[in-house]
């Protein structure tokens, strides 16, 4: 270390620590809105980080979609117990109930859309007023315009043509009554970054991401995981495949890629040497050419 | 602008695409606040426009501590050398009004290749390297300082748990020099001074620590001290004062007149402050300076004073464009309206 350099993983790591002491410092009721995928799983690791050896000083929030799979719950309830952290958990079953928000119906039914209710309704019940997030601006075209600090309106709307300039490391997190912010603290990290990271920190990961064998369905040849979420339509079959996720969303949208990489050693020499981006897989994304600025604009992560 | 990532074995480079048209300036400031490296790219049948000369002052301004200046489009003038000398003639000339201390010239053509990645078959009259090279070697590591102790505080951390009775680590981001546990420091703005204990980050002791690490530090003596706050060496502190004089880039479409009130956020420190006077203007083609204004509108960059409401620590922004730099803010609309450089 004599001659005063850090590797960029460091200086990654160094930014988004920076980034969530920022928000506990500039907000009042800030969030860490976890999903139970890798991304907000580094985050969190890196929030830990940030405040020892006090604890993470504010909630996570996790929207369920109720279509989760079963091994992400699993890890958030272990992970939350072992930090000492309150969780908040917004239901988009209980929106469906309540009939907040009706269900997509059809052999496509998803219910990524529906989150955007349960997310809103959830931060506007804790008086939310900063929710962090694990998005990154390499996984798509829409976040690569995405600032750290992103100031939504009191309807959580985006404006990509109205954006705060960020300069230097210098955050404005001020806002008016209602409105809020969504911060990216590991905006700069790709999906190659954050498993090396992952690996150089040895951070636990739900078993999802490691390759195993499940029932799958292939549907426009995206690999999805055969569950009660899923209706098959005529001609799809039931194939046991050797798998594993890049991403985690909802079971029934998240697509699997074929793979023999189960350890992170593995996985990182297969994303090293692959071009489709993770977020590939999700069919979520496959609906438009915008389909993820339109949903962002709307108030989605 | 957007922002694109790649990597080479050697290195992790982050591109922000910035356009160079005029309306563009405050897109073109806010990307070269945090850049390394600038690539100012000239259309070789063109020569210098004003998009040059405007990139090149933004490079010069924001203190950018490297530049390439790629001759592009070398295919279409039939890999001229003559082309290429008189356009890096006419560069140096334009330069040496401004401050680029490292500035590497190289002939390239984007669409066909050549010295992008491969050295060019077309130029052997060119010797130097291509411009990836020089991307994953250049050396980047003195960009920081690290020789005035700057250390601005963001929180103070305290459990409050029966293991962790007594801690009280000051949490931030060195932002200049090299911090060791046992180095006797003062707190700023209250002058106390006391010794490092330890420099941590999730329990791991830290060494040295340095721009841009972010870590945890406790000192030997409980001293008062809250986010704003900055630790530096007992025998090098930076100015302190409430008269600033900053070179300005406007970002508003409403524009700054004297007399205005704003909110500023310099380091971790955020305070009132009255502009006092618009002392001038730049021309960024001709760097003439225009006195006897009254505004400075969307995309002008000036010089302006200000008056802040409680004593800032700073340095010049040349000596450290982390506690060199502001951001002024609309107290109405809490937008960012301008961008700051102390002098």
């Amino acid at each position: 270390m004599s001659n005063y350099v850090i590797n960029h993983l460091r200086e990654l790591e160094s930014e988004a620590i920076f980034v969530i002491r920022e928000i506990a410092a500039q907000f009042e009721n800030p969030v860490l809105l976890f999903s139970g995928g890798k991304d907000s799983i580094l985050l969190t690791h890196l929030a830990k980080k940030a405040f020892y050896p006090a604890k993470i000083p504010f909630p996570l929030i996790h929207v369920d979609t109720g279509h989760n799979f079963p091994e992400t719950i699993a890890f958030r309830d272990a992970l939350v117990e072992k930090l000492g952290v309150q969780l908040i958990v917004g239901s988009v079953q209980e929106a469906i109930d309540t009939g907040r928000v009706r269900e997509e119906t059809g052999a496509d039914a998803s219910r990524n859309a529906l989150q955007i209710v349960s997310l809103l309704d959830t931060l506007e019940a804790h008086k939310v007023d900063a929710a962090m997030g694990g998005a990154r601006r390499d996984e798509e075209k829409a976040r690569a315009k995405e600032r750290f600090f992103s100031h939504r309106d009191e309807f959580g709307q985006w404006d990509p043509k109205n954006q705060r300039p960020e300069l230097w490391n210098l955050f404005n997190g001020r806002k008016n009554y209602g409105e809020h912010f969504r911060v990216f603290p590991i905006s700069n990290w790709t999906e190659l970054d954050v498993w090396e990271y992952i690996k150089l920190e040895n951070i636990d990961l739900p078993m999802l991401y490691f390759s195993h064998k499940r029932d799958c369905v292939v549907r426009d040849r995206v690999i999805l995981a055969n569950s009660e979420y899923i209706k098959l339509k005529p001609g799809e079959k039931v194939v046991n495949m050797t798998i594993r996720y890049r991403t985690c969303g909802d079971m029934p949208i998240t697509g699997a890629v074929e793979s023999e990489a189960d350890n992170l050693t593995k996985i990182i020499e297969e994303i090293a040497s692959t071009r489709a981006t993770e977020r590939g897989g999700r069919a979520d994304d496959k609906r438009a050419e915008t389909a993820m600025e339109d949903r962002k604009k709307q108030g989605y992560f | 602008m957007a922002y694109r990532y790649f990597a080479t074995p050697k290195r992790k480079f982050i591109v922000a695409d910035t356009p160079g048209h005029i309306q563009y300036t405050r897109n073109m400031v806010t990307g070269a606040s945090t850049a390394n490296l600038a690539i100012i790219l000239i259309d070789a049948r063109k020569g210098m426009l004003e998009q040059t000369h405007r990139h090149s002052f933004i490079a010069s301004l924001l203190r950018i501590p490297h530049a390439i200046v790629c001759v592009n489009k070398m295919d279409l003038v039939d890999y001229s050398e003559d082309v290429y000398n008189k356009i890096v003639a006419d560069f140096k000339a334009f330069a040496s009004k401004l401050e680029i201390n490292d500035i590497q010239f190289i002939p390239i053509s984007a669409l066909k290749g050549d010295n992008v990645v491969n050295k060019s078959e077309h130029m052997d009259w060119y010797q130097g390297s291509t411009m990836m090279y020089h991307l994953e070697t250049v050396h980047i590591s003195s960009d920081y300082n690290h020789i005035d102790c700057r250390f601005p505080i963001q929180s103070v951390i305290r459990p409050h748990t029966i293991d962790n009775q007594d801690f009280r680590g000051f949490a931030g981001r060195i932002d200049g020099g090299v911090f060791k546990p046992g180095d006797r420091v003062k707190t700023l703005p209250s002058g106390f001074v006391s010794t490092i204990k330890t420099i941590e980050l999730n329990g791991e002791q830290i060494a040295e620590a340095f721009a841009p690490m972010s870590v945890t530090m406790t000192l030997q003596d409980e001293i008062d001290t809250s986010r704003g706050d900055m630790i530096v060496r007992e025998n090098n502190v930076p100015e302190i004062g409430q008269d600033l004089e900053v070179l300005v880039t406007w970002m508003s479409s409403s524009p700054l007149q004297a007399r205005t009130k704003v909110v500023i956020k310099h380091t971790t420190n955020e305070c009132m402050a009255m502009v006092k006077e618009l002392k001038y203007k730049v021309d960024i083609n001709t760097l003439h300076r225009l006195q006897d204004i009254d505004t400075l509108g969307m995309n002008d960059i000036g010089r302006i004073s200000l008056r802040t409401s409680k004593p800032l620590f700073y340095d010049v922004y040349k000596k450290n464009r982390q506690t060199g730099s502001l951001i002024i803010i609309d107290e109405q609309t809490n937008e960012t309206i301008g961008a700051g450089m102390i002098i």
